[in-house]
């Protein structure tokens, strides 16, 4: 798994890669009420604001952490977005990207170097 | 979070800390946003156990004079309220207004007996205190309460918790004002708050309030509670956030506060006007105006915060209001705001459209409290 300083995980999946957030950023931004996800098949560029999430305290963007197309997005976090406090690195992740270039992953930080970052 | 070194601390900062708060600069002080429960758990227990709050950078006033009479004469020539026919031991709202017509501050006062007890705004207090000193002094003399905190316990328990201090508080009702003995301090008590649900203040002395509220704390149904829920509270229960809701450029009569404005000092009362911008609030009353705050649900689950435009159709036009708090409710279960909207849209059930994020998304007028107050009545 990588994790990128916007505080999203990567988890490489066959050929997509699965986004989430991390738990630290879940707690920051305390309970979380609302998620807007992006459209299947939608085109993204790396740093694009794809997602909005928005807790009891303001609102913030999900960026893509890659360019590709996303496959998937997890519907279950719009009925649900308080899974994202819950659990917010397994059942709460957000979409998957089909990279079109997973040499893109290189360029994140594996978890040592995340908890580091964090502090 | 805020860089906090700077700012003033409550007597209650260092339990706080033992606490978990989260803390924020909030008017000049160091207060806690959260505990580790959250906010949206701190809201829920409060609406259905007893919250415990820390409002001490309130400000604390106290007014004295020849008599109460010559204090609430005096006192009525800055609010338009009934001050001088409020009952011995019974609270008020109130509002400073400005020769506009506009509010300056929101406020809560108590007749009690000799002198008359105000609570303001902390954000407001330096300038309120400043106002009441010019127009009241020498005759009235404002002293302010600089060795007591200020608490609240807030919900459906809180009756019950803190009769366990004294049990003479069970036979308080909303806005009741009392002196009371509670853990081995004299504490001024009203029963009122800001959160739409039965409870407390408690102005307590400086050296007592950690140990009051530890009392409390300690008590099975009551948890504290930080900023962050006391601003959901109060905007599912209807009430304004000075500075969001109400400000200098609002009218009492667009900010629907009119039942705040008791009928003697209106035009044709015994007592009528008398008070900064009398003339503009008669007119308004009299005339209409252009504006009222609203209650406002979205209709989708995309909270529309503060400064969200609003507007009449879907698509095009100019905006015909402004969102002035939003947020999520966690008792509404859903998010829920507040505004202005122009007085033809204002009617109950009235489907407007809020524009977040580039898109516009209905919203619907709604009667406020947007949750049930549950004072003992």
């Amino acid at each position: 798994m990588k994790f990128t300083e916007e505080h999203e995980w990567l988890r490489e999946e066959g050929d997509v890669i699965v986004v989430g957030i991390t738990a630290h950023a879940a707690e920051q931004l305390g309970d979380i009420v609302f998620v807007e996800l992006p459209e299947v098949g939608t085109e993204v560029t790396k740093d694009d604001e794809v997602c909005v999430i928005e807790s009891v305290k303001a609102a913030s963007d999900i960026l893509a952490p890659l360019d590709g197309e996303i496959t998937e997005v997890n519907e279950a976090l719009v009925d649900e977005p308080g899974k994202i406090n819950e659990d917010a690195i397994g059942d709460a992740w957000f979409f998957k990207v089909k990279a079109a270039d997973k040499s893109q992953m290189d360029d994140y930080m594996d978890e040592a170097a995340y908890n580091a970052f964090i502090g | 979070m805020g860089d906090t070194s700077e700012l003033l601390h409550t007597p209650l900062f260092d339990l706080h800390a033992e606490l978990g708060g989260k803390m924020v600069p909030f008017a000049g002080y160091a207060m806690p946003v959260q505990y580790p429960l959250g906010v949206m758990k701190e809201h829920i227990h409060c609406r259905t156990q007893a919250g415990l709050f820390d409002v001490s950078h309130m400000g604390q006033v106290i007014l004295r004079g020849e008599s109460y009479d010559a204090i609430a004469q005096a006192f009525e020539t800055l609010v338009p309220m009934d001050v001088l026919g409020l009952d011995q031991d019974k609270q008020r709202y109130g509002f400073f207004t400005n020769e506009d017509g506009g509010i300056e501050d929101d406020l809560m006062f108590a007749n009690r007996g000799d002198h008359l007890f105000v609570v303001v705004n902390a954000a407001c207090k330096d300038a309120d205190i400043a106002r009441m000193k010019e127009a009241l002094e020498p005759d009235v003399t404002v002293e302010v309460i600089e060795d007591r905190a200020l608490i609240a316990l807030q919900g459906p328990s809180a009756g019950t918790a803190l009769a366990r201090l004294n049990a003479s508080v069970d036979a308080m009702v909303f806005m009741d004002v009392a002196t009371v003995e509670l853990a081995g301090a004299e504490c001024w008590v009203s029963r009122s708050g800001y959160t739409g649900e039965d409870g407390f203040e408690i102005s307590v002395p400086n050296g007592h309030a950690e140990a009051l509220c530890r009392a409390l704390l300690e008590m099975e149904e009551v948890e504290p509670i930080g900023l962050g829920a006391r601003d959901s509270l109060r905007l599912e229960a209807g009430l304004c956030l000075y500075g969001n809701d109400i400000t200098t450029d609002t009218n009492p009569i667009e900010a629907s506060l009119i039942w705040a404005i008791q009928k003697v000092r209106r035009a044709g009362g015994n007592r009528e006007g008398g008070f900064p911008g009398a003339s503009h609030i008669f007119g308004a009353m009299a005339e209409g105006v252009a504006r009222k705050r609203v209650g406002l649900v979205p209709e989708g689950r995309a909270p529309m915060r503060a400064g969200t435009p609003i507007f009449a159709s879907a698509e095009g036009g100019e905006p015909v209001g402004e969102v002035t708090s939003g947020g999520f409710g966690p008792t509404f279960n859903g998010p829920v705001a507040m505004g202005y909207v122009g007085t033809s849209y204002a009617t109950i059930d009235t489907t407007l459209f809020g524009e977040v994020r580039g898109k516009r998304m209905p919203l619907k007028v709604a009667k406020m409290p947007l949750v049930p107050a549950n004072f003992k009545r």
